[in-house]
């Protein structure tokens, strides 16, 4: 027995499904394996007209039975941002105008973690400052994300392995995202992005790092192209201190793991219920 | 895991010194699994230590050195140690342990975790301490050695990198 409401409900939801289906790219997310195959052949070839330069696109999916995490000693942190400078390197950010996809703040450590006695512009001769801890803020890569849920389009997600994603070619630029983030850990691209031709990073991935067009949001993806190749991610291997750690917090052998039952670990606004799966911790 | 208690007490290592005297104990390697490290960071051309000190009697007098080695100042709980505290003076080209047991550089992480077997734990859960490589495969580790000084451990301070600019507030 089918009610009149249910009908109608279903009748209108298989018609919107089959209008989406048929205008326009599907998105890759859900597309056939051949589809985002040669959706990804085709940005290749564009890169190569536009930049005259070879960009491998990969279109690498989770890995099975991996969740990812990311883990920072603010115990250890020196504030000398060699990580947002990497993160430009390896992500392909624009350098003007700046994004940073990482941004450190400098507290007090007699007022301890508080976000409006932060100062982010903080540039002495040399790291650290007396009285002064440092935290990097990137995106916390949610497991209750509260940009994905605003997004008009469906062009931001969380994929299985956990990552939040934003897939380039869907993102409209209305910014709702931004918006929705806690952690001011989005990024709109106001103009054409520009990049030195020679700092291009050619090994990207159609989720991630591959270069951008003007009018959409970018952030950090615990650099998915290296992560899902089984690689750490650029902030993690360039850290002086080693205070940046990563790994799957499914397996019970990893760091992450380690981190999280032996250390006191803290995430950011935790009362908002977003569900970080990016951990603060201090190591002493 | 690796909780055995590493801390020895450092005064020991003189009696033990003493005792081991004049018989030369074997070189082993640890007993645990092999572990990707880089070298460690020798001066140019100081290593092998044998080069220079093949054939030089051992002073085991406790002293400031004058003759040679003049550039290393120890800061590292100096009133209470000095170079055969952790160097050997039978074999010159290893480190020996408080017990007399030999340690070769490449393995001084070892030498280190008796005095610092919080930080040694941690380092071989891979929470202290830079890795590189694959999270879910072969990692590189750095000595302790790499990032401290073992003469002056201490961490010393860097140039930040720019400061990010600030949003501009007089856009056309």
């Amino acid at each position: 027995m089918v009610s009149r409401r249910l009908f109608t409900q279903s009748a209108a939801g298989a018609a919107a499904g089959m209008i989406l289906t048929a205008c326009g790219p599907k998105r890759l997310y859900e597309a056939p394996k051949d589809q985002l195959k040669a959706r990804i052949a085709e940005m290749e070839r564009k890169y190569k007209e536009e930049l005259g330069k070879d960009i491998a696109v990969s279109g690498a999916g989770p890995i099975p039975g991996v969740h990812f995490a990311y883990a920072l000693d603010i115990s250890r942190c020196i504030g000398c941002r060699r990580c947002v400078y990497a993160c430009v390197a390896e992500n392909n950010q624009s350098r003007d105008p700046q994004i940073h996809w990482i941004r450190v703040f400098e507290m007090e450590k007699e007022k301890g973690v508080d976000f409006s006695h932060a100062d982010p512009y903080y540039n002495p001769a040399e790291v650290p400052e007396e009285g002064h801890f440092y935290i990097p803020v990137g995106c916390q890569q949610c497991e209750n994300p509260p940009c994905t849920k605003v997004c008009p389009t469906g062009a931001t997600w969380a994929e299985k392995d956990g990552i939040v994603v934003i897939d380039y070619d869907w993102c409209i630029g209305c910014r709702y995202c931004m918006a929705a983030c806690p952690y001011g850990a989005r990024h709109f691209n106001w103009t054409q992005p520009t990049i030195p031709e020679n700092e291009i990073n050619p090994n990207t991935h159609y989720l991630g790092n591959r270069p951008r067009p003007k009018g959409v949001v970018e952030k950090c993806t615990f650099c998915i192209q290296r992560a899902r190749n089984g690689r750490y991610p650029a902030c993690v291997e360039v850290c002086p201190v080693g205070a940046r750690k990563f790994g799957n917090i499914l397996d019970a052998d990893s760091e992450i793991r380690y981190i999280i039952e032996h250390k006191r670990v803290l995430v950011l606004k935790e009362e908002l219920n977003t569900l970080p799966k990016f951990f603060y911790f201090y190591a002493t | 895991m690796h909780s055995r208690a590493m801390a020895i007490v450092p005064a020991l290592c003189g009696l033990v010194l003493l005792a081991a005297d004049g018989t030369k104990p074997p070189v082993v390697t640890s007993p645990s699994e092999h572990l990707e490290v880089p070298p460690p960071p020798f001066s140019d051309g100081i290593f092998p230590c044998s080069n220079c000190h093949a054939g030089m009697p051992a002073d085991r007098h406790r002293r400031e050195l004058t003759a040679m080695h003049t550039d290393i100042a120890l800061k590292h709980d100096e009133t209470h140690r000095w170079c055969l505290d952790c160097h050997d003076a039978d074999n010159r080209d290893v480190l020996h342990l408080a017990s007399g047991e030999p340690v070769k550089f490449d393995e001084s992480y070892r030498l280190c975790g008796q005095c610092h077997g919080e930080k040694y734990r941690d380092w071989r859960a891979g929470v202290h301490g830079r890795r590189t490589g694959n999270w879910n495969g072969a990692k590189t580790y750095l000595l302790c050695v790499n990032c401290h000084n073992p003469h002056q451990p201490r961490f010393h301070a860097l140039a930040p990198k720019p400061a990010p600019r600030p949003p501009n507030r007089n856009m056309k």
